[in-house]
């Protein structure tokens, strides 16, 4: 059959709720966001009004509990929309995937009043959440964290700046991981701050290579004032709590990965069959085919990984390496693939004109955010040859 | 009392795919995918709306249709209707304007109404007549191409927007009104509604259940009918000007031949 246009990825999906929530997400990325995507991430626009269509249509909440408003799908079904959401435009399926780890801590540690309280209004899709672990000081090296909270009556008292964070500025809450103890790992306690807190503000957005329409700011505690209430699990709890949300975090990375360099190669497909050289399309030269048919592989294998890490979470079983493993391939593949999309448009693919430039600026932030590739093999090796002697 | 809404809809090629005839001349159905006709999505949104601001209201969405025209109603049923009605039967195959506003305006008398809301056309036929037909089948006034529309006191009311002026019209309820594409963008459904309308109830209905006669509808009992249909011919590549210095003065030439200047 002859080349008829990007084609929808084919899935295999466990249920038919699954399929029409795929359906749906498809049309929303149709119609509300890859329209916007290119000149939004030009002007380094954030789509706070996207975020209220996806959140209204349920999409903030999919893998938690229906009780308190959440979608209650597995990872294998929630990373597949990730992944739609961020073929349409990274800043929305990258957004997506921090807003649903800055729900973890109160949906996993919370206690049921918690849980109660503040998850409605978390996962039904009218707030969007940050996550506030990294500092300036502080990157894979997290448990040194500095930011402090020290107890004040019933209250917390947190000073401190927090980096790298996504949403930093907008969102309308914020889960930190502060120090309450001894130095090291044992000593962090997590909270949940509200977006209005007095004492809470954001410095100027990075100027990013890529995902510019996503802010990532600095954000700074300065006398923020929170009840114990607002603690969520025990005091020093904080790094178990920071710990069990990273995998899953990786995961949502890795189907982003697998976004981005999808849409990669669907324009890289639709170009090589437009583009005629020599009288005849470039989809026709051998070298071309083979980049392409390498490019649709690496996608395909990297798809495969994250959902085999998925499955393993969905069962219950540990599911840490692999999506390490996932994290490391999903988003050196989108480097890789992104970097031949923008070889195989020519010069073309070097221009603003086409969106190839931006996947590949896109890719590379994915290879850095989550736990750097390096920390990846890190996490790998230890699970192979266990922990390093020195 | 429950306020009664009902919303007919129609289900239809898809308006972005490559739509064709079949060899009878009536719609192809196998050639394209079917989906909700886009400006019926504006009148389940203003149902929804119109639902939502009074105490008690009840949205019935109807189609008559094939088989896949459910998929119609699963659409409206998602973004929040509470039932439907499918009218089917192999004898429609073929009916024209008339003969559906017949078939619709005894499905509506079945199911009972206190407002019938309809789009201001279908995307496929783009006659817009059966808002009309079926408010004088149904005896009631018909409040039509609305780009505003309220419920209140027993009233609907609203605005129609005309090329020299916006008129501003009211009726007594029982009625039927059509909305525009200027009514409001509709919503979309949301994944919770997906899951709900599942379980909402599509009641079947064919022509008997209605008390109407096969030779009342369908290709024999049209109206009108299709003679022949011609496929519009390609575009062509249009006209290239090459600019030597005459450049303008072309682009002119061309835009005044085309009557655009």
């Amino acid at each position: 059959m002859p080349y008829d246009g990007p084609q929808p990825v084919e899935r295999q999906l466990p249920t038919e709720e699954a399929r029409d929530l795929l359906g749906l997400t498809r049309e929303l990325a149709a119609r509300e966001i890859r329209p916007r995507a290119a000149e939004e991430e030009d002007a380094g626009c954030f789509p706070r009004d996207t975020f209220a269509t996806i959140g209204a249509a349920g999409l903030l909440g999919l893998p938690y509990p229906d009780e308190y408003g959440g979608g209650e799908q597995p990872y294998e079904v929630y990373l597949q929309v990730l992944e739609e959401l961020a073929m349409a435009r990274l800043t929305v399926g990258l957004g997506t995937s921090v807003h649903t780890l800055a729900c973890h801590a109160v949906a996993e540690f919370g206690t049921k009043e918690q849980r109660a309280e503040h998850l409605p209004a978390m996962l039904g899709g009218s707030l969007l959440g940050a996550y506030c672990l990294s500092e300036p000081a502080s990157g894979s090296d997290a448990a040194s964290l500095r930011t402090r909270a020290v107890r004040d009556g019933g209250d917390w008292v947190i000073n401190g700046t927090k980096a790298w964070i996504t949403h930093g500025g907008m969102a309308d809450f914020y889960t930190v991981l502060a120090r309450t103890g001894v130095e090291g790992p044992r000593g962090i306690t997590a909270f949940l701050v509200p977006g209005d807190a007095e004492g809470l503000s954001a410095a100027a957005p990075e100027r990013k290579m890529g995902l510019k329409g996503s802010p990532t700011a600095q954000v700074h505690f300065d006398g923020v004032r929170v009840s114990d209430a607002r603690r969520i699990g025990e005091e020093g709890q904080g790094f178990t709590i920071a710990l069990s949300a990273l995998d899953s975090g990786r995961l949502g990375i890795a189907a982003c990965a697998i976004g981005v360099a999808q849409a990669a190669l669907d324009e890289a497909l639709a170009f090589t069959a437009e583009r005629q050289q020599f009288g005849r399309p470039l989809a026709d030269f051998q070298g071309l085919r083979f980049m392409l048919a390498d490019m649709a592989t690496g996608i395909e294998a990297g798809r495969a990984l994250y959902l085999a890490a998925a499955r393993l979470r969905d069962s219950g079983q540990p599911f840490s390496k692999q999506a390490a493993m996932a994290k490391l391939h999903c988003t050196d593949t989108a480097m890789r693939v992104t970097t031949d999309a923008v070889q195989l448009l020519g010069g073309y693919g070097y221009t603003a004109d086409f969106p190839t430039e931006r996947y590949m600026r896109e890719a590379k932030v994915l290879q850095i955010v989550e736990g750097t590739n390096q920390i990846q093999r890190m996490v790998i090796a230890r699970h192979l040859a266990g922990p390093e002697t020195h | 009392m429950s306020l009664r809404i009902v919303v007919a809809v129609k289900y239809v090629p898809d308006a972005t795919g490559d739509r064709h005839f079949a060899e009878d001349l009536t719609t192809d159905r196998d050639a394209v995918d079917g989906l909700l006709s886009e400006l019926d999505e504006y009148a389940v949104e203003q149902a929804l709306q119109i639902a939502e601001e009074a105490d008690d209201a009840e949205i019935t969405v109807l189609t008559v249709g094939p088989e896949d025209a459910k998929d119609a109603l699963r659409k409206a049923l998602s973004m929040g209707a509470d039932q439907a009605v499918h009218v089917e039967d192999d004898a429609l195959h073929g009916t024209d304007a008339l003969g559906t506003s017949l078939v619709l305006a005894k499905a509506i008398e079945h199911t009972g109404y206190d407002l019938v809301v309809c789009g201001m056309a279908s995307t496929d036929g783009t006659m817009g007549v059966l808002p009309a037909m079926l408010a004088e089948r149904l005896g009631v006034p018909q409040v039509t191409l609305l780009s505003e529309v309220k419920v209140e006191d027993g009233k609907v009311t609203g605005r129609r927007d005309g090329d020299a002026a916006s008129e501003q019209l009211e009726a007594q309820l029982p009625a039927v009104v059509s909305v525009t594409d200027q009514s409001g963008e509709a919503r979309y459904p949301s994944f919770k509604g997906i899951m709900a309308a599942k379980k909402k109830k599509v009641e079947s209905l064919d022509l008997s259940d209605l008390g109407i006669e096969e030779d009342e509808v369908g290709l024999a009992g049209a109206w009108t009918k299709v003679d022949s249909a011609a496929e519009r011919p390609a575009r062509t590549a249009g006209t290239i000007v090459t600019d030597e210095g005459e450049g303008g003065k072309q682009l002119a030439a061309f835009l005044a031949e085309q009557k655009f200047i």
